[in-house]
């Protein structure tokens, strides 16, 4: 009869994914790659949002590529590669969120070196993508006019980890009784200060200034280079 | 719904340990759990005995600790603790702060076994 014990472990359930991640970021870091992960619920346009960005991205003369994620189907791959940009499908097989060896293992083959934005597509979920970090250097969380403006309440844990949000499908918020200022507010009650920006991809209200919006952060973060912001999504909030 | 993973990961996680212990079986899991870190308690608990039969950890109790949100007050110059994660103002001063320090966690803290 043996005698019960503890032992103390203090390891997180997320170390193998954080490791890799790491990795990923020093990949990216090293490459020159700018890396944004898009996360939102489904049905908030990300697809035709990622589309109209990376062609007019190309247009300006850089070169984006995407990954994309969906628990099964080749579809938004097949829509995102009309824009003339290098994308590949991630098919998750149910998985919910996407994972960071996910990401390793579609990127081989790839010289990210050729890219100076790499797009993600996370699969649309407002809960689990948000706990698996991807290496990005800016994570965008979509929301849609449709959804109304409670969301963020409701799933604080991803509106809090993003770094810039979007308000999609601003072409029907009158339609759908949209209040941005409620919307606005909720958003910073659980992500004090996330940067917004309002935007249409039908329409292309509000686009440019994404587009400048993405450019500028490269820009920044080459400039920067700095290591530890993002090592750590803990401490880099304003 | 991505709690059966991070369960299985729990488990392997937990097993190797015991293992590397030399223990033969494990009586009881201490998980810390933040409020941010996006884990549904209820699946995470159905999830954790779907991962645990037929391994050492089969018929173990999981022992959640919640771990409260954290951010780090400019004008008090202190952290402190949320009221909701629906307002992320200082309980103090309210000030707004997005500065978090606590509550992403999610960490096996120790392990009962024999």
């Amino acid at each position: 009869m043996t005698i019960p014990r503890i032992l103390e472990v203090r390891q997180g359930l997320l170390k193998k994914n954080d490791a890799i991640a790491a990795t990923l970021r020093t990949q990216y870091q090293t490459a020159g790659t700018f890396v944004v992960n898009l996360v939102s619920s489904p049905g908030t346009g990300k697809t035709l949002f990622l589309e109209r960005t990376l062609a007019a991205l190309r247009d300006r003369g850089y070169r984006p590529a995407a990954l994309v994620g969906d628990l099964e189907t080749d579809n938004d791959a097949l829509r995102l590669a009309r824009s003339g940009a290098p994308v590949r499908q991630i098919n998750t097989h149910g998985i919910c969120h996407l994972e960071a060896d996910m990401i390793e293992r579609h990127l081989v083959g790839w010289n990210l070196t050729d890219f100076d934005f790499l797009f993600i597509e996370n699969v649309g979920n407002l809960v689990c993508t948000s706990s698996y970090d991807l290496g990005e250097h800016l994570r965008v969380v979509l929301l849609a006019v449709t959804e109304g403006e409670d969301k963020p309440l409701k799933y604080p844990t991803l509106f809090n980890t993003a770094d810039v949000g979007l308000i999609t499908k601003a072409d029907l918020a009158a339609v759908c009784e949209f209040d941005p200022l409620i919307a606005e507010r909720n958003i910073h009650a659980v992500r004090p200060g996330l940067p917004l920006l309002t935007v249409s991809a039908k329409t292309g209200l509000g686009m440019a200034a994404w587009f400048d919006f993405l450019v500028a952060h490269r820009h920044q973060h080459n400039t920067a280079r700095s290591e530890g912001c993002r090592e750590s999504r803990v401490h880099c909030q304003p | 719904m991505h709690e059966l993973s991070l369960a299985n990961r729990l488990v392997q996680l937990a097993e190797a340990t015991a293992t590397e212990a030399g223990a033969q079986r494990v009586i009881a899991v201490t998980l810390r759990v933040g409020d941010l870190s996006g884990v549904a308690l209820d699946a995470l608990r159905f999830a954790y005995d779907v991962a645990a039969a037929g391994t050492r950890l089969e018929g173990s109790r999981l022992e959640l600790r919640r771990v409260g949100v954290r951010v780090f007050c400019n004008p008090c110059q202190r952290e402190v603790e949320l009221l909701s994660v629906q307002n992320f103002r200082c309980p103090l001063c309210g000030t707004p702060s997005g500065d978090v320090r606590a509550g992403r966690e999610l960490e096996i803290e120790s392990l009962e076994v024999e």
